[in-house]
């Protein structure tokens, strides 16, 4: 890393290769790949106290690849990426979960799930009564609490 | 030098702002010192649309992770459960699930009925009026009437069943079990200056809304009106005594950093089962080179934590997902013993009704149900608000060895040593997780859910900090008395979850506070031959 917060070029390469094997584009469901430059740039912008375990979980992945992901043939690629996956730790999870906490708040994203593009706070939700008859078996059961002496 | 006070409360959570609030009527010159600030809801994370990224940082519910400059770093290295908190003027009340059920009348006596622990010195009828008393401070919500709980009288009606509720009711119901509404502190109508819930969600960590009861907006606000002090960013290193074996006042660190000596008549600890052994054991010194009211040898053992059996799965129809508090229902069918089961005592259960889409996304992917690829999105969109769990909170029993101690190396901020946990999951409470892992199977099943997962125990489960300065009559079996005074020390007072006996087998927020209440009592009726 160049800077606290910031990853070379060659870790972004890769950050943007991994990401795109985790979630790939779909045209069937209208969605961008976490490879899309706009996730890219939110991954970036936020990785704030992130930064060390995904730069080390990078680098742990060129290690593995011995060479630019993106230029791995597929099999090769996935090969490394299960590897990485399953032996890599808190980095590798750590990397995970950043790619997925940016991929699962994009616009498009949240639009194609069918979810509103808005915080929870002021408008919140809502939530239906629901049917309460359905507890009257249990207080038709009743029971006993048990007493202390 | 600083003025005596005649009470100095250490710590305003949950059991700080409940006695300096009952305490208050007393006209002391009383003061609080908490370690953490006020909280500012504009700022909670459901005000962003990246609220559900801040539990992994900021607002995380693991100090460790948190690492806030109110924050105090705690070795859990050697617990398979890791400690959280919060640390604030609410203390954890700030961030917990509002879940409100209270302990039963048999957990007070579970040598007479059962032959295990230790009973309580007092009993749940002597608490009653404190709950009462609590519910209505901190407002809570519930159907009246569970015939497997303990009578309660919430003065607001219980959550919306919704979705989630309606598919476990149904489920349950085929099993012929036992559920019902939980009671909870999520206020759903208008109550005492506090908005009625809109369906955040994103409950645990803090409600922008103010729907959820903390003790900020609870006791705090009358407390204060009431004439009580409230210093904050003060965090207290240790207490010092006099010549005579009484404490005299606190040292601790001002929001600058300075050191400042503070007198006091009554000290009362209100710090928690981990934060309150942490400071009776660094306040050692010649007169008690064991650690303050130690004389038992007792301050900081018996950690009891509840250990948490989670399971969970995915249904066909769609649940509430994040649209809705996370907890609605309890179950009390397991509560009692049964010694067909293989294991003494039992478990309350919660049920949860969903995750929110990163939540989801980032568990699923840790659990190997939701591959990388192609096939990602259809798996997500089978998964994403589908969700249903089931949590049994499982009754721990005091063990010694399961401890808090003072760590020889790690050290906060201020150079006071962190707190160190050992503790290990007893046999008994390994056979009560895996028969709580099957019902919840059953249950699971019984709605239809696939994909089942388990989490077990829930690792960062740590919320119920209980029994590491137990209340007792002996005073070789126990730390303080029946109303919460030290045997050693007769102006000490504890009144946080550290004086539990046993922890039952429920949240135990509820009778933290109803204790603290109890103890505020009785300091009160006492007041002319207090220190007798």
């Amino acid at each position: 890393m160049s800077a606290d917060n910031e990853l070379t070029r060659a870790q972004r390469d890769d950050l943007r290769t991994v990401a795109a094997m985790i979630v790939p584009g779909s045209d069937e469901y209208k969605v961008p790949g976490a490879d899309d430059p706009a996730i890219q740039a939110d991954i970036l912008a936020t990785l704030g106290r992130d930064a060390k375990l995904v730069a080390a979980a990078l680098d742990h992945l060129a290690r593995l690849a011995g060479q630019p992901l993106a230029e791995l043939e597929a099999a090769k690629r996935d090969a490394v990426a299960q590897e990485f996956r399953k032996h890599s730790g808190a980095a590798a999870a750590t990397l995970v979960r950043v790619v997925l906490q940016c991929y699962y708040r994009d616009d498009r994203v949240l639009h194609s799930l069918g979810l509103e593009l808005r915080a929870p706070f002021p408008k919140g939700y809502v939530l239906s009564d629901g049917d309460w008859s359905l507890l009257d078996p249990v207080k038709a059961r009743a029971g006993t609490l048990r007493r202390a002496p | 030098m600083k003025d005596p006070v005649d009470v100095l409360i250490i710590g305003a959570g949950a059991s700080g702002a409940a006695v300096a609030w009952s305490l208050a009527e007393t006209k002391m010159h009383i003061l609080c010192l908490e370690q953490g600030g006020w909280m500012n809801p504009a700022e909670y994370p459901s005000t962003g649309r990246d609220w559900e990224a801040k539990f992994y940082g900021e607002w995380s519910s693991s100090p460790n992770v948190r690492g806030r400059p109110e924050d105090y770093p705690i070795n859990d290295d050697n617990s398979p459960i890791k400690v959280v908190n919060y640390n604030a003027v609410g203390g954890s009340t700030v961030m917990y699930t509002a879940h409100w059920p209270r302990l039963h009348p048999s957990d007070f006596k579970v040598k007479t009925l059962d032959g295990v622990a230790e009973d309580w010195p007092i009993d749940y009828d002597a608490l009653t009026p404190f709950f009462e008393e609590n519910d209505r401070m901190m407002g809570t919500s519930g159907l009246s009437g569970d015939p497997r709980s303990p009578l309660t009288h919430p003065p607001m009606p219980q959550q919306p069943l919704g979705l989630s509720g309606a598919i476990i009711g149904k489920a349950m119901n085929k099993r012929g079990w036992h559920w019902w509404p939980s009671d909870t502190t999520v206020a759903t109508m208008d109550y005492e200056g506090r908005a009625r819930c809109i369906n955040l969600g994103h409950c645990t960590p803090a409600c922008a809304q103010g729907a959820k009861s903390s003790t900020d907006i609870t006791y705090w606000p009358h407390a204060i009106r009431a004439g009580v002090e409230l210093r904050t960013h003060c965090r207290v290193r240790e207490i010092t005594t006099d010549e005579s074996g009484m404490a005299s006042g606190v040292v601790y660190y001002d929001k600058e950093g300075v050191e400042q000596f503070q007198p006091a008549h009554v000290v009362i600890i209100a710090c928690n089962g981990v934060g309150t052994p942490r400071l009776l054991l660094n306040s050692a010194s010649d007169r008690f080179p064991n650690g303050l009211a130690n004389s038992s040898g007792l301050v900081g053992k018996n950690l009891m934590f509840h250990p948490y059996a989670q399971i969970y799965g995915y249904v066909k129809e769609p649940t509430d997902s994040n649209r809705a508090p996370p907890t609605c229902l309890w179950s009390k069918e397991w509560y009692d013993t049964d010694l067909s089961r293989g294991f003494v005592r039992g478990y309350g259960v919660q049920f949860v009704r969903g995750a929110g889409p990163v939540f989801e996304a980032v568990v699923s992917e840790q659990k190997g149900i939701l591959p990388w690829g192609d096939d990602h999105h259809r798996v997500f969109r089978k998964l994403n608000g589908h969700r249903l769990g089931f949590s049994a909170i499982c009754e721990d029993l005091p063990e010694e060895h399961n401890c808090v101690t003072l760590d020889p190396v790690l050290k906060d901020s201020h150079g006071i040593p962190a707190p160190k946990i050992n503790y290990t999951i007893s046999e008994n409470s390994r056979k009560m997780m895996e028969h709580a892992l099957a019902r919840g199977r059953e249950v699971l099943e019984t709605a239809g859910a696939t994909d089942i997962c388990v989490n077990s125990p829930i690792p960062w489960g740590g919320w119920h900090l209980l029994g590491t300065a137990r209340m007792g009559i002996d005073p070789e079996s126990s730390v303080v008395n029946e109303w919460g005074r030290s045997h050693d020390v007769k102006n000490l007072f504890i009144v946080d979850g550290s004086v539990f006996v046993t922890s039952g087998g429920v949240n135990p927020t509820s009778t933290i506070q109803a204790i603290a209440l109890y103890v505020a009592d009785q300091m009160k009726q006492r007041l002319a031959n207090l220190f007798d």
